[in-house]
């Protein structure tokens, strides 16, 4: 039933501290999970000393300091710096985020605690497993559905229409609002999550698409979408600035519409 | 993962049981009937404290009392299992006793329910 501490081989010990380099200026800790799974050894905290005047503002900034000058076994996942590919989305002095986007000195207290994603298989360090919230996101269909002839040229849409995906295809698919639900933590295979519902709302209410009620019935499931209990984390912490609550009670507004 | 199952399967799991719309709408139902019911059921409350026991008696043998009395408690007892329902699927995940508790939210609420129906009734209909 239920589980009060963490399985053995996942508790967190306390690892290395790496102090300041001689001749530093101003400097700020952060402490940052460490997962080596060829090691067989537990998680561990290391802490880093970090002079903040020597890179940039973000976060990412900081990291990429410290696996360049400091400690170049430190793992992270990082692409675009821009808030666009989503790589880089970890649990950042206990908010999901992005580190690319989020500046070191927004982060409250004087420790900078940086870990990977909650409640997701770890790959290593800052590295979180995220096949099944993919396959989440496939098992939607995120894709134009029609039984219509295709015509000539384009799907037509009016304007008013295509305003309906704003809010919606902005999402980049990062994992801060899933792994920030209480839900999906305690229900990871059978609720779908706040990432995979809000693009599944985003086809259901395409004026192009032709298979909304074939969508609605998919998600009519008291696990799939009814886990949402309209927490909203997923808003609170989406560096996008997207709702994805809002997207879901839509969804549940709408199987109403079908029986009311 | 130590298994050959593909993530879309793990993801689409046993598919869509496509019901719930019911329980969710039933459940809003519910909530919306007790506000008046319990604005109503603490007014009441306030005015009992002020009489004694054969007043108390007197006021429940109301036709109009003793029925808004038994549409609290239904109401009350059947959101609660809702509710509870919903808390135990959340967090109770061995299916044995997911289904255990399951059970005993209906048993224990619908015995608690039907006890203090019964016992408005008897007082209503002249026993006491």
């Amino acid at each position: 039933m239920a589980e009060f501490r963490l399985p053995k081989n996942s508790r967190i010990t306390n690892g290395k501290h790496w102090p300041a380099q001689p001749g530093s200026g101003k400097t700020r800790t952060f402490r940052i999970y460490r997962y080596d799974p060829d090691s067989g050894e537990n998680p561990r905290w290391d802490s880093y000393e970090v002079d903040t005047s020597q890179c940039g503002p973000m976060v990412l900034d900081v990291l990429i300091h410290i696996k360049n000058t400091i400690d170049p076994t430190l793992t992270f996942r990082r692409s675009c710096r821009e808030g666009i590919c989503g790589s880089c989305a970890m649990n950042i002095a206990g908010r999901n985020t992005l580190a690319c986007t989020h500046g070191h000195a927004e982060c409250p207290g004087d420790k900078v605690a940086i870990s990977p994603l909650p409640h997701m298989p770890v790959v290593k360090d800052l590295v979180p497993d995220l096949t099944l919230f993919y396959a989440q996101y496939a098992s939607v269909e995120p894709w134009l559905q029609t039984e219509t002839p295709e015509p000539q040229k384009e799907w037509r849409q009016d304007p008013k229409d295509r305003e309906k995906l704003d809010g919606l295809y902005e999402c980049i698919l990062c994992a801060c609002c899933s792994t920030s639900c209480p839900s999906y933590w305690w229900n990871p295979e059978k609720y779908l999550g706040p990432a995979a519902l809000l693009h599944a709302y985003r086809w259901i209410i395409d004026s192009r698409d032709e298979a909304t009620g074939h969508r609605l019935d998919e998600l009519e499931d008291p696990f799939k979408l009814y886990r949402c209990h309209t927490i909203m984390n997923c808003a609170q912490v989406c560096p996008k600035g997207l709702n994805p609550a809002k997207a879901i009670a839509e969804v549940k507004k709408m199987l109403v519409d079908r029986v009311v | 993962m130590s298994t050959y199952r593909t993530p879309l399967s793990r993801a689409r799991g046993l598919g869509s049981a496509k019901h719930g719309v019911g329980h969710w709408i039933s459940e809003r139902v519910a909530a919306v009937a007790l506000v008046p019911l319990v604005l109503w059921g603490a007014y009441s409350v306030i005015l009992l404290a002020q009489t004694d026991y054969y007043g108390a008696i007197h006021w429940v043998a109301q036709p109009l009392n003793a029925t808004l009395t038994i549409l609290l408690i239904a109401v009350s007892f059947m959101h609660m299992v809702a509710g509870l329902r919903v808390v135990i699927e959340d967090y109770i995940h061995k299916t044995l006793t997911k289904a255990a508790l399951l059970m005993l939210n209906v048993f224990v609420g619908g015995l608690a329910g039907a006890l203090a129906i019964f016992s408005i009734l008897k007082v209503a209909l002249g026993g006491a």
